[in-house]
């Protein structure tokens, strides 16, 4: 478990990062989002104390790692593995001698070492690249590498800072599903920083913004996809361009609840009229199915009937003209469609 | 009679003679050296550059001071260091001539080249692959062997070899206080007795040594990059 609380890192008069309060549970993976210069990478480096924090608690198992130094903090260290941006790797020694560096610094007996580094390379997947060195490595799989090396001591806590920015789709894909596995087998708490949705939106159970050094939203990623007026709910699920339908009337809807798989079908049905879909973006997070849609439907149709019958099938419906006033029963008004993919708040 | 005609050049036949003892009087002088240099020149680097401010543990007093005396060690034209250590010569050999004599200013400038070379080497290993040793809860030390020294190999290889060819070149000053060796063999018999052969032969056999060094000095570089 990961518990920061109060934590503030200041370089002279800059402040870096300002009472961060965030807490990952065992077995869970949380992000930390936010852009360039948010302080992401800082944060990171307090909590395994490559910096030191200025004040607060950073307590990883119930030990409060800011308290301590020399001896007992490189102890404590050990249960925290970090993998890095660039995979970090030495060029001089080969993929099985990389794996095996933290395990020979803290001497453990040969033969101990060489058949732990045979399951992280086989749990990696680069069992057959044992004896390559880095430079004949790509990236990708150097970054597998990093992470066999990063379990070497059997850490609790995970540590990864931005180690899939710069990879292919298809290494970003295998490096998240090896995180997401040791979650799920090793009971392993992640703590991602990203700049990449995708990777928030594949793996994370909780999510937080950073943003000058404060966290403006945090919550489970199931809820904040969910919520209407976030920020970093559009920037998980950014919105197509919608297309353009003058004849019909838009109304933009929000998966809410449980959705039978048919629902857009049954709630046609139920208004009497077709349901044209003008932009939609529906996915699996957490295991339900979140999304934002806009549809068009004839304008003879009565607003309120609408809206109840979105609700009673899961989605939260409302009008996209302003002209139109929200009624009564229609969800919380969403920011003006512009028609445009809203920009990421995220570098 | 050679000794009675002084001017004559030697006979090439006796050029071995005189040149393969010259020879092992140089490799005897550099050796010595060189291992000196090494066990005191590296740790210095090390230090140089740890206690920076891009070091491990930076220390800004002790930086300044040993920083400071290792450019004071390279600031004299080596002429001039070797006549200014002789009292320290004469306190530690009891002679001011020769072999012995040879070994303490050759040793500093040795040093103070060496600890630079090796401070410059440690400092291309990227900071970040010590952040690796240091979120692992690896020691100081540790650090330093396992990862900085490790990953500073090749260039530390490449700054033996520079720092081995510019001995020789020191060896050769010190045939001025009669060390011995090629260097020395060249100044009596080439400069002062006209002896061109010895000369040319000097001249070739350094040109040859130099390059063999320096060949392999870069295979070794090469073996140790990956």
């Amino acid at each position: 478990m990961i518990e920061i609380s109060g934590l503030t890192k200041s370089y002279g008069t800059t402040t870096v990062l300002d009472g961060i309060d965030l807490r990952v549970d065992d077995a869970r993976i949380a992000a930390v989002v936010g852009p360039s210069g948010a302080g992401k990478s800082t944060l990171a480096r307090c909590v395994n104390l490559l910096e030191r924090p200025t004040s607060g608690r950073v307590e990883v198992n119930g030990q409060d790692l800011a308290a301590l130094s020399g001896r007992e903090l490189r102890r404590a260290r050990l249960q925290i593995g970090t993998v890095f941006q660039s995979a970090n790797l030495l060029r001089r020694l080969t993929a099985a001698q990389n794996v095996a560096l933290p395990m020979r610094q803290q001497r453990l007996p040969d033969t101990e070492v060489r058949r732990r580094v045979g399951e992280l390379l086989e749990r990696v997947g680069m069992l057959h690249r044992a004896n390559h060195h880095p430079a004949q490595l790509s990236g990708g799989q150097r970054q597998r590498i990093g992470i066999a090396r990063s379990l070497a001591l059997r850490p609790s806590v995970l540590l990864s800072d931005e180690a899939t920015s710069g990879l292919d789709p298809e290494s970003t894909r295998a490096i998240l599903a090896l995180l997401t596995e040791l979650r799920d087998e090793l009971a392993v708490t992640v703590l991602v920083i990203t700049h990449e949705m995708d990777v928030v939106r594949g793996i994370a159970d909780h999510v937080a913004q950073l943003d000058h050094g404060r966290i403006v939203e945090q919550g489970r990623v199931a809820d904040v996809v969910r919520r209407s007026d976030s920020p970093l709910a559009t920037a998980l699920l950014p919105m197509p361009t919608v297309v353009a339908a003058p004849e019909l009337r838009q109304w933009r809807l929000r998966i809410e609840g449980h959705v039978s798989p048919f629902w857009l079908a049954e709630v046609g049905r139920e208004l009497g009229g077709d349901v044209a879909v003008l932009a939609a973006l529906v996915e699996e997070s957490a295991g339900r199915p979140v999304g934002r849609l806009t549809v068009g439907l004839d304008r003879a149709h009565d607003e309120r009937r609408v809206a109840e019958v979105f609700r009673r099938h899961g989605v939260v419906a409302a009008p996209a003209d302003p002209a139109a006033p929200a009624g009564p029963v229609t969800g919380p008004a969403e920011a003006p469609v512009t028609g445009t993919r809203e920009k990421e708040p995220v570098a | 009679m050679r000794t009675i005609v002084p001017l004559l050049a030697t006979p090439w036949p006796d050029v071995p003679d005189l040149l393969v003892p010259a020879l092992a009087e140089t490799a005897r002088m550099v050796g010595v050296v060189m291992t000196i240099v090494v066990l005191v020149g590296g740790p210095l680097g090390l230090l140089i550059h740890n206690t920076s401010p891009l070091g491990l543990t930076p220390h800004k007093a002790v930086h300044v001071s040993i920083s400071w005396v290792a450019n004071m060690g390279r600031s004299l034209p080596f002429l001039v260091l070797m006549a200014a250590v002789v009292p320290v010569t004469r306190l530690v050999f009891g002679t001011t001539i020769g072999f012995k004599a040879a070994i303490i200013p050759m040793s500093i400038a040795g040093i103070a080249f060496f600890a630079r070379l090796v401070e410059n080497a440690v400092r291309e290993v990227p900071r970040e692959l010590l952040d690796v040793g240091v979120a692992s809860g690896a020691g100081r030390w540790q650090i330093m062997s396992g990862i900085q020294l490790r990953e500073a190999l090749p260039g530390i290889a490449a700054g033996i070899t520079l720092n081995v060819i510019a001995m020789i070149e020191y060896s050769a000053i010190a045939g001025a206080i009669g060390s011995g060796g090629l260097g020395y063999l060249a100044v009596n018999y080439g400069y002062r007795r006209f002896d061109t052969t010895i000369m040319i032969a000097c001249i070739v056999l350094l040109v040859v040594l130099v390059q063999a060094i320096q060949f392999s000095g870069d295979r070794v570089v090469r073996r140790l990059t990956h």
